[in-house]
C-alpha cells in the first residue's frame, strides 16, 4: 500500500481548519490574557480561507478509502455552515467581550464544532457520520454549559449532553443493525445491498433508529424536548450558533443518508419522515403561541422550520433536495439576523428576553424595528420576502410529487405560525413603549442590517441562489 | 479442548454474577469493584476467542483508567444512593413494561433476521487473511491505513473533550499560595540577608 499526498487534496479544507484550530489553541495558551478577540477574528479568517479552499478544490472526489466524499452538494452545504459559523463567531466574540466572560477556548470550540459539521456533510460511511456528529455535538455540549456559574446554562449543558448521548446511542444501534444486514458501512455498499434484496424487518428497524438519532439532532418532533430548554438556557449568541450550523449540517446529512444508501428503501422511510415533518410543523406553530420568552419562541420557530425543510426531504427527488437546500440558505440568514436583534435587547447593559420588552422599539430604534419586522415577515413566509420563496419551493416539490395533503398541512401551519411572528411586530409598533434598549453594538448592527436587507432584496438575484441550490441538488443525485 | 470449555463457563458465569452485583449492591464503591471483576472476566472471554489484543486493551483501558476514575468519582462525590432509589418501586412497572415491549420487538427482529447475500463476503473484506498476521498487527494495518481518517477524527474528538473538560472545570483562584520555583532559584543572598555589624555593648536594633 502506498500513500499519495494527492489523496489528501479533497479533504484540504477540513485539514486546514483542524490545523488552524490547534494553532489557535496553542496561541491562546501562550498569549494567556485577552486573546479571545484576536483568535475570533483569526478564526473568521480561517473559515474564509476554508471556504476559498472548498471553492477551489476538486468538484467531485472520494478519498480516504471511501470514507470521505466531496461534490457539489457537500460544497454548498459546507459554505452555508461556514457562513453560519463565521457570523456567529463574531456575535459570540462581541457578547463575550461585553459580558467579560471571554476565554480563548470559546472561538476554538466554535471552530471545532464547525469542523465537525463539515465532516458530517462529507461523510461517506456510517463510521465517519458518527465521528463527525460526535465532534460537533461534543463541542456544542461544552458551549451550552459555557457560563458555568449560571444555573440555567449548566442545566442546558447537562440536558443537551444526556439527551444527545442517548440520541447518539440510538444512531449507533441503528447503524449496527444496518451493518448486520449489509456487512458494510460504506454508503455505496449499503445502497448495493439494499437494492439487491427485498425489505427485511431488521434493516427497517435499523433505519428507523438512524432516523430517530438524526431527528434528535435536527430537533424534529417527537425528538424536540431538549430544544426550548437548551435554547433558553445557553448564552444567547451560542443559541444563535445552535440554531443555524448544527441544523443545516444535520439536515444535509439527513438528506445524504436517506437519498444515498437508503434510497432503495424509500417506501419505508418516507412514511416516517412524513409523520415527523407534519408533527414538527404543527407543534412548532401551536406551541410557540404560548411563549413569552423570545429565545423559547425562536426554539419553537426552529422546530417548525425543520418541519418545512423536511417536506423537501420527504419528496426524495432532485426538486425536493433543491427546495430543502434553498430553504436552509434562507433560514440561515433569517435566523442569524433575528438573533443579532435579540442580542441587542439590552437595557442598561443587562440582557432582557421577554417579547413584551420589545414594545416601543419602533419609537426608540426605528432601524432595528424595521430590520426585525422584515425578518419576522420573512419567517412567516409573507411574499415577496425571502422566506416565502423558501417555503414555496419545498411545497411545490411536494405537490409535484403528489404529497398534496402534506403541502396543505404545511401551508395551514405556516398561517398559524404567522400569528406569533406578526405578534412580535405588533408589540414593536403598537404597544405602549417600554424602556429603551441600549444602542446595538457594531457587529450585531451590521449583521442584522445585512440579513434583513438580504431578506428584502433577495429577489434581485434569486435565480443565482436557486441555481446554486439546484446544482448542489443535482450533484447529490449524481452520486 | 475441555479446558477451554471449562474456562469459558467459568468466565461467563463469573461475569454474569458480577454484572448483576454491580446493579444490586447498596454501596456504590462495591459496585465499581464488581464492575472491575466483570471487565476482567470479559477480557478472559476475549482471550478464549483469540482476540488477545482486545483483551489487553480492555484490561488496560477499562480497568486501568475508566474503572479507577469511576471509583474516584464515586468516593469523592458521596452520592446518597438511598435518595436516588426512592422512586424505584413507583417507576418499576413503567420501566419494566417498556423493557418488556422492547424485548418482544427485539425477539421479532432477530427471529426474522436476514442478511443480504453479499454481506458475508463484505464483512471479511477489509481485514487481512486470518492466520497470516497476528491480530494486533491486523488492527494496526487497518487503523493506520484504510481508516486513518477515522483515527484522526477520533483524535480530534478526544482533543475537544479535553478542551471542554478544562473550560468547564478549571478555575483560577486568586490568593492561592503556589510554589514558584523560578523565584526561589533566582533569589540572591542580598535580597534576603542583611548583615549587620553589632557593636559591642549596644545590641542589635
Amino acid at each position: 500500500m502506498t500513500f499519495e499526498v494527492s489523496s489528501l487534496i479533497p479533504a484540504l479544507p477540513e485539514i486546514f481548519l483542524a490545523v488552524a484550530g490547534m494553532v489557535f489553541l496553542l496561541l491562546g495558551v501562550f498569549r494567556k490574557e485577552d486573546s479571545t478577540q484576536i483568535i475570533s477574528w483569526l478564526g473568521v479568517a480561517a473559515m474564509a480561507v476554508t471556504g476559498y479552499l472548498i471553492l477551489r478544490g476538486p468538484a467531485s472526489a472520494v478519498t480516504f478509502n471511501d470514507l470521505f466524499i466531496v461534490n457539489g452538494f457537500t460544497s454548498f452545504a459546507k459554505i452555508l455552515v461556514l457562513i453560519g459559523g463565521a457570523l456567529t463567531m463574531l456575535m459570540i466574540n462581541s457578547w463575550a467581550q461585553a459580558a467579560k466572560t471571554a476565554r480563548f477556548e470559546l472561538p476554538v470550540l466554535v471552530l471545532f464544532a464547525t469542523l465537525g459539521m463539515m465532516m458530517m456533510v462529507s461523510a461517506n460511511d456510517l463510521i465517519s457520520v458518527y465521528l463527525g456528529l460526535e465532534l460537533q455535538s461534543l463541542s456544542l455540549y461544552v458551549l451550552a454549559a459555557y457560563q458555568r456559574d449560571n444555573v440555567r446554562s449548566t442545566e442546558a449543558g447537562v440536558k443537551y449532553f444526556v439527551l444527545g448521548a442517548l440520541a447518539s446511542g440510538l444512531l449507533l444501534y441503528g447503524s449496527s443493525l444496518v451493518y448486520g444486514f449489509a456487512g458494510t458501512t460504506s454508503f455505496e455498499g449499503l445502497a448495493t445491498a439494499m437494492r439487491g434484496s427485498e425489505t427485511h424487518i431488521g434493516v427497517v428497524v435499523g433505519i428507523v433508529f438512524v432516523i430517530a438519532g438524526l431527528a434528535f439532532k435536527v430537533s424534529a418532533v417527537p425528538f424536540h424536548m431538549w430544544t426550548p430548554d437548551v435554547y433558553e438556557g445557553a448564552p444567547t449568541p451560542i443559541t444563535a450558533f445552535f440554531s443555524v450550523g448544527p441544523k443545516i449540517a444535520a439536515l444535509c446529512l439527513f438528506l445524504r443518508v436517506l437519498v444515498g444508501p437508503f434510497a432503495p428503501m424509500i417506501e419505508e422511510w418516507q412514511q416516517v419522515i412524513v409523520l415527523i415533518s407534519i408533527l414538527s410543523m404543527l407543534w412548532g406553530s401551536f406551541a410557540a403561541i404560548a411563549q413569552r420568552n423570545i429565545k423559547r419562541l425562536m426554539a419553537y420557530s426552529s422546530i417548525g422550520h425543520v418541519g418545512y425543510a423536511l417536506v423537501g426531504l420527504v419528496v426524495g427527488n432532485e426538486e425536493g433536495a433543491r427546495g430543502l437546500l434553498f430553504y436552509l440558505l434562507i433560514y440561515l440568514f433569517m435566523n442569524i439576523g433575528t438573533f443579532a436583534v435579540i442580542l441587542s435587547m439590552k437595557i442598561n447593559g443587562k440582557y432582557v428576553e421577554e417579547i413584551s420588552d420589545l414594545s416601543g422599539l419602533s419609537k426608540n430604534h426605528p432601524g432595528m424595528a424595521m430590520a426585525l419586522a422584515a425578518l419576522m415577515f420573512s419567517m412567516a413566509g409573507i411574499p415577496p420576502l425571502a422566506g416565502f420563496l423558501g417555503k414555496y419551493f419545498v411545497f411545490v416539490a411536494a405537490v409535484n410529487a403528489g404529497f398534496v395533503p402534506l403541502a396543505i398541512i404545511g401551508v395551514l401551519s405556516s398561517v398559524v405560525g404567522a400569528f406569533y411572528y406578526i405578534r412580535v411586530i405588533k408589540v414593536m409598533y403598537f404597544d405602549e413603549p417600554a424602556a429603551a434598549f441600549d444602542k446595538p453594538d457594531m457587529v450585531n448592527g451590521a449583521i442584522m442590517t445585512l440579513c434583513s436587507v438580504l431578506m428584502l432584496v433577495y429577489f434581485v438575484v434569486p435565480s443565482r441562489l436557486v441555481e446554486g441550490a439546484e446544482a448542489a441538488a443535482r450533484a447529490l443525485f449524481l452520486g | 479442548m475441555i479446558i477451554a470449555t471449562l474456562a469459558f463457563y467459568l468466565f461467563a458465569i463469573v461475569a454474569v454474577i458480577s454484572a448483576l452485583n454491580v446493579i444490586f449492591q447498596r454501596n456504590p464503591v462495591h459496585s465499581v469493584l464488581w464492575l472491575i471483576l466483570t471487565f476482567f472476566n470479559a477480557a478472559g472471554l476475549f482471550v478464549l476467542l483469540g482476540a488477545e489484543f482486545v483483551a489487553m486493551i480492555l484490561v488496560v483501558v477499562y480497568v486501568g483508567a475508566v474503572a479507577v476514575l469511576f471509583l474516584f468519582v464515586v468516593m469523592m462525590l458521596d452520592i446518597n444512593i438511598t435518595m436516588i432509589r426512592e422512586g424505584f418501586l413507583k417507576y418499576l412497572w413503567v420501566g419494566a413494561s417498556i423493557g418488556l415491549i422492547l424485548l418482544i420487538e427485539l425477539a421479532v427482529v432477530f427471529g426474522g433476521w436476514v442478511m443480504s447475500p453479499e454481506s458475508e463476503g463484505l464483512r471479511g473484506a477489509p481485514a487481512p487473511a486470518p492466520g497470516a498476521v497476528s491480530n494486533t498487527e491486523a488492527l494496526g494495518l487497518l487503523l493506520y491505513t484504510d481508516y486513518a481518517y477515522v483515527f484522526q477524527a477520533a483524535g480530534l474528538v478526544l482533543l475537544v473533550a479535553m478542551v471542554g473538560a478544562i473550560v468547564l472545570t478549571l478555575r483560577r483562584r486568586p490568593g492561592v499560595r503556589k510554589q514558584k520555583i523560578s523565584e526561589q532559584v533566582n533569589r540572591r543572598v542580598a535580597d534576603t540577608l542583611e548583615i549587620v555589624k553589632v557593636e559591642t555593648g549596644k545590641g542589635a536594633s
